[in-house]
């Protein structure tokens, strides 16, 4: 028993302390100096869950919704817990084969996670969640959930509307600020888009405690910094619904646009951009799928041609050049012109116009005889207080700016184009330093180089109706709960035409668009017992076709306010490529306006119109032959698959080894055999002409050989 | 003297005992942090057998019975079959390699039937731990002689060795804690510190840059011979010393660190080791993987573990977050929280002050122990005392330390608080065997 060993069992205590405190150090190091590890078990453990609220409600004029929330449920899975499921029964439900089924769980499983919930059927239809709620019980690991989607109650506006998609990163890189993350929804066009703010309210958060699989294991902190969600404001606007849905119905098959607009307050009533599309084809299961469509569609019926696209206003511009001329004096109401056949003051011959004869004020408006604005034009231009050209046509811009026309009008919709008056720096390319007003004589009827919006044109119809004065057209009255970003306060500001032009100015035109309607070009399109005054417009227009530039039908203009005293609606309409202004743009007018004037159309003569106007078909050429194009190339594109599948099936048939595992992505229960073109109206589509353009199908043919390999 | 007085609490140490309840007692709660769910109740599963809780709360209770039958056994008893025990054990060892069962990946397991497993490795420590302290109290071992030394060693290593091609490196090691129980008997100082040195020297060969630690004991080494000049001038062998150690050193880090990583270890051991210093090991340099292509390739580890570790236990702060409150914990972010990482949930619940206290208790623990066993008058009764002690010092410290990230990640249990019946049983016995020796203490015991 060696005695001098005592000493060591110190020694081991020491150890044992040492190796302690060694641990104490670290775990002080951990414990108390290291931030790092708090905020990483933070990251850890804590889920943050946005609480989404409704979105706001759109009301129209009346009061009735026209884009509000609905329940739409979701199919949603948790893959680890589908053991013993009956795959075909379900499959059965759905209308998917089990190889779909099990394809569309793997790719759950690994975008999501075993054990974690996956969407996998958004956006159930209405039949299909009763089927499976019904069943649900059957099949473990599923269950419906419900989620809030957009719908359109009239299918209605959807322009004007616009809808909601989820965010991408270049959405995320713009709105950086704003509090959005992947996979939440904002507003991409029309009223969601520019009221988005006001609409998508104020988002909650909920922090809830999560597992190593991201398992929510309940509230964090019994939801202490979980903040509510507060809904969206609601908002009214001015539209009336029946009116657009009638404008829309009216505007069926053709292209073009119609603004209706109440002269007294601004306030659009209706904005109908055709071809439209039913906006809850973008809320539904296919959502995606039909965006495309119509991403691809060559009428773009996802633009709203009231507002995003510029046009000559043709005569309805006459007006305005009416009105500039009267009040610089340059003519008077008794000032005769000759019309020929053509405006004689620039040699030229041009612009030809129609009714021989001569012209004074209120006829010329009546007849819309180019020859007479044509000389107010140029007398305008040549007026000896002016140095120059250039002069005269910026004070005649001051004019024509102070009408809305030329700048964006500031209506609560994105894209607003901003039109053009040109200005004399746009002609120097063209004509050199030096300008002559029959250079820009086209301008004086409307054409040339003057462009407009519809809003503009309809906006001129509200200045002339209520003889100078406007308010800013926009959509939105008011906001419930308050406008706390201001952004009607533009709207709410009484704007005025220049104030040199007289009332007795504006007299003399509404005399003369009156004269339009009771006597004129519009004769046809006048309303039993209401004074409707207007304008038409011709406009002629080229486009490009096969590289050559080729006169295209006209567009059909026609702007009009109504009644003539006290008016209640100032309306602007166009029918792309289809006649004269006459015949089609103003018996649409004109039943617009009776709508909106008596609440229906009164008389079988005038309903039969309705009817006739529904079914004409005013297609551009080149929209047809862009149609046709993409029609037979699908064709194509069928008949090829077809073929694939029949060449597929055979190896089968003859029981290769080789699983065609390239080809199974093209299921048949996928492949388009019949697709259904998701377009609400359904078009006449032109007859197709498959052995027309041979060349050019053959050439799209091969590329999209390859591309299908 | 077997007329010796029948109630089992003469002379027994209580203070033992209550530490002893108190770790059992802690080691059951933190069971129940990690296993807690808020929708359960908790009672019932308490009693219901279930739950991992449960289940040890009824090992505890059959480990008190072990207990009372130790205490009420003879202490001649473990002199006399000391050697027959660790023969037994060596045997149940290698029975593994015909019976085993593969558990987690180490075929250390012999099934006993009725779902449960014994771990004849944990029940060698107890073996082993009486017959180094019979094999060091017999009156012909002079315990200062190189031959006794060697022998002693031998019977530590033999079971070491076998967990080794277990594939137990954790249980291995703690083998090695016998060192410091042969230290107090008399081992030469300087084994324990060529042998610190060495792995002191491992963990640097993994931090630094191979040639930055070469150059850096190059510098010592100069400088020890620029402060020695004079001496070495006289001497020969002192230079000659330090250019021996010297070089040793450098071959150390050049070539034994590398070798034993690359052929020594597993693949899986080297990736730890290197992720616990924040490395990556390429497993491609590794003989060991290299030779078992064919198997079914090594998931790769990472250093997950540690990370969700260091996490837990750092995220508790001063005072923790609660009993019951911990996020990682209720998460389960730490694998193996129940048995290995068990610390954490106490580290994230009660923060730094919970561990300093339950550091403390350990501590006081390993003091009564040193403290009993420096009043023994047989040395079979200290050895083995110190045997104990030192046994449940590396358990400890292997076991805290790879939680906080100072060690590498080796399967050791936490004493008495880690769930598992096999290692409860084991550090019971080796506990209550102590106290049934302690209270004889007034014996001589050969």
């Amino acid at each position: 028993m060696p005695v001098f060993n005592q000493s060591r069992g110190r020694m081991v205590q020491i150890i044992f302390a040492v190796v302690f405190l060694v641990i104490i150090g670290q775990l002080i190091n951990l414990q108390l100096f290291s931030v790092k590890y708090k905020l990483a078990a933070e990251n850890n453990a804590i889920l943050r869950k946005v609480v989404y609220p409704d979105r706001g409600i759109i009301f129209d004029h009346k009061g009735r919704a026209i884009l509000e929330n609905t329940i739409s449920y979701d199919l949603v899975v948790i893959p680890s817990e589908t053991k013993g499921l009956d795959t075909a029964s379900l499959c059965g439900l759905l209308n998917i084969d089990t190889a779909e089924y099990k394809k569309r769980i793997r790719d759950l499983i690994f975008k999501n996670g075993y054990v974690k919930p996956s969407v996998f059927e958004p956006l159930l239809t209405n039949e299909m969640f009763a089927r499976l709620n019904e069943n649900i019980y059957k099949f473990p690991g599923f269950s419906l959930t419900e989620r809030s989607v957009r719908t359109y109650p009239y299918s209605a506006a959807g322009n004007v509307l616009g809808y909601i998609r989820e965010v991408d990163t270049a959405y995320l890189r713009i709105h950086k600020d704003e509090g959005y993350q992947m996979g939440d929804y904002a507003g991409m066009t029309g009223l969601e888009r520019y009221y988005e703010k006001v609409l998508m309210g104020q988002r909650g958060v909920k922090n809830f405690i999560r597992d190593n699989k991201s398992r929510i294991q309940g509230p964090y902190e019994n939801g202490i910094y979980d903040t509510a969600a507060v809904a969206g404001k609601n908002i009214h606007t001015s539209l009336d619904v029946e009116l657009q849905k009638l404008g829309e119905k009216l505007m069926t098959n053709k292209v073009g646009s119609i603004v209706a607009i109440d002269p007294q307050t601004g306030g659009i009533l209706c904005m109908v951009s055709a071809p439209t599309y039913n906006p809850n084809y973008l809320t539904g299961s296919q959502n995606k799928r039909h965006l495309a469509d119509l991403l691809l569609d060559p009428r773009l019926p996802l633009n709203n041609r009231g507002l995003t696209t510029r046009y000559a206003p043709g005569s309805t511009f006459k007006t305005v050049v009416g009105i500039i001329g009267l009040t610089e004096g340059v003519v008077d109401l008794n000032t005769s012109v000759v019309c020929p056949g053509y405006f004689t003051g620039c040699g030229t011959g041009k612009p030809k116009c129609l009714d021989r004869g001569v012209f004074q004020f209120t006829n010329a408006v009546a007849h819309s005889d180019n020859s007479y604005f044509s000389t107010v034009y140029k007398r305008l231009l040549e007026q000896n207080k002016f140095p120059s050209t250039d002069s005269a046509i910026a004070a005649f811009n001051v004019y024509a700016n102070s009408f809305g026309l030329g700048h964006k009008l500031g209506v609560d919709l994105p894209f607003e184009k901003t039109g053009l008056i040109p200005t004399a720096s746009n002609y120097y390319k063209e004509f050199g330093r030096k300008l002559f007003p029959c250079n820009l004589i086209s301008n004086a009827i409307g054409q040339g180089k003057v462009e407009t919006t519809l809003v503009q044109l309809a906006n001129v119809m509200a200045i002339i109706a209520n003889k100078g004065w406007y308010y800013t057209p926009h959509l939105v009255d008011s906001i419930e709960g308050g406008d706390e970003e201001g952004l009607l306060d533009g709207f709410k500001v009484k704007r005025h035409a220049d104030s040199r032009i007289p009332e007795s100015v504006f007299n003399s035109v509404q005399d003369g668009m009156q004269a339009v309607v009771e006597y004129g070009t519009a004769v046809r399109s006048k309303i039993p017992d209401i004074i409707m005054c207007g304008k038409t417009g011709t406009v002629e227009n080229y486009a490009k076709v096969n590289g050559v530039m080729k006169k295209q039908p006209d567009h059909s203009f026609f702007g009009a306010f109504a009644p003539r005293d006290n008016p209640r609606i100032a309306i602007a309409v166009i029918c792309e490529n289809s006649d004269q202004g006459a015949r089609v743009a103003a018996p649409i007018a004109s039943l617009i306006v009776e709508k909106y004037l008596r609440d229906s159309i009164k008389g079988k003569e005038r309903q039969a119109m309705v009817e006739d106007y529904t079914n004409r078909v005013y297609l551009p050429p080149v929209m047809r032959m862009a149609i046709a194009k993409q029609d037979s190339l699908r064709k194509l594109r069928e008949n090829q698959q077809l073929l694939e599948q029949k060449l597929n099936k055979k190896e089968s048939d003859e029981g290769t080894d080789e699983e065609s595992i390239g080809e199974e992505p093209t299921e048949p229960g996928v492949t388009p055999a019949a697709p259904v073109k998701k377009i609400p109206q359904p078009k006449p589509l032109p007859k197709k002409k498959p052995d027309t353009t041979p060349a050019a199908l053959t050439n799209d043919d091969r590329k999209y050989k390859r591309s299908a390999r | 003297m077997n007329n010796r007085n029948n109630t089992i609490s003469q002379g027994v140490d209580w203070t033992i005992i209550w530490l002893y309840a108190i770790l059992v007692g802690i080691g059951i709660l933190c069971i129940f942090m990690v296993e807690y769910r808020i929708d359960s109740n908790w009672l019932q599963s308490f009693l219901g057998g279930k739950t991992n809780y449960s289940k040890q709360l009824i090992f505890a209770g059959f480990c008190a019975i072990v207990a009372t039958f130790i205490l009420l056994t003879d202490s001649k008893l473990f002199t006399a079959f000391a050697n027959l025990l660790y023969a037994l054990g060596i045997l149940l060892m290698l029975a593994t390699f015909v019976l085993g069962k593969n558990i987690n990946g180490s075929k250390s397991w012999i099934p006993i039937g009725g779902g449960f497993n014994l771990q004849p490795a944990e029940l060698c420590k107890i073996f082993t731990a009486l017959a180094l302290a019979k094999f060091i109290s017999r009156q012909e071992t002079d315990f200062s002689k190189l031959r006794s030394q060697l022998i002693a060693g031998l019977i530590a290593a033999a079971p070491a060795l076998l967990s080794i091609l277990q594939h137990e490196l954790g249980l291995a090691l703690v083998y090695s804690a016998f060192l410091i129980a042969m230290y107090r008997e008399g081992l030469p100082a300087q084994i324990l510190i060529v042998g610190s040195s060495f792995v002191i020297l491992v963990v640097a060969t993994l931090i630094l840059d191979p040639d930055v630690l070469a150059i850096s004991l190059t510098v010592i080494a100069a400088l020890i011979l620029l402060v020695l000049r004079k001496q070495a001038k006289k001497s020969k062998r002192l230079m000659m010393l330090v250019v021996g150690i010297w070089l040793l050193c450098v071959g150390t880090q050049r070539f034994v660190v590398p070798y034993i990583f690359n052929n020594v270890l597993e693949c899986y051991q080297s990736t730890r080791i290197y992720s616990m210093v924040g490395k990556e090991y390429d497993c491609s340099q590794n003989k060991k993987s290299e030779r078992k292509v064919g198997e079914k390739a090594a998931r790769k580890p990472d250093d997950y573990n540690v990370r969700q570790s260091k996490i837990a236990i750092g995220s508790g702060g001063l005072t923790g977050r609660g009993f019951l409150k911990g996020t990682q914990t209720r998460g389960k972010y730490v694998p193996e929280q129940h048995t290995d990482f068990i610390f954490t949930s106490l580290g994230e619940a009660f923060g730094f002050i919970g561990c300093f206290v339950f550091l403390c208790i350990y501590l006081l623990l390993l003091f009564r122990i040193v403290k009993i066993a420096e009043r023994q008058r047989s040395t079979f009764s200290r050895v083995y005392a110190y045997s104990v002690a030192s046994i449940l010092f590396f358990h400890i410290a292997v076991n805290v330390s790879m939680t906080i990230g100072l060690f590498p990640i080796v399967g050791i249990p936490l004493p008495l608080v880690s769930y598992g019946g096999s290692s409860l049983l084991t550090f019971t016995i080796l506990i209550f065997v102590l106290l049934r020796l302690d209270a004889d203490r007034q014996m001589v015991l050969r």
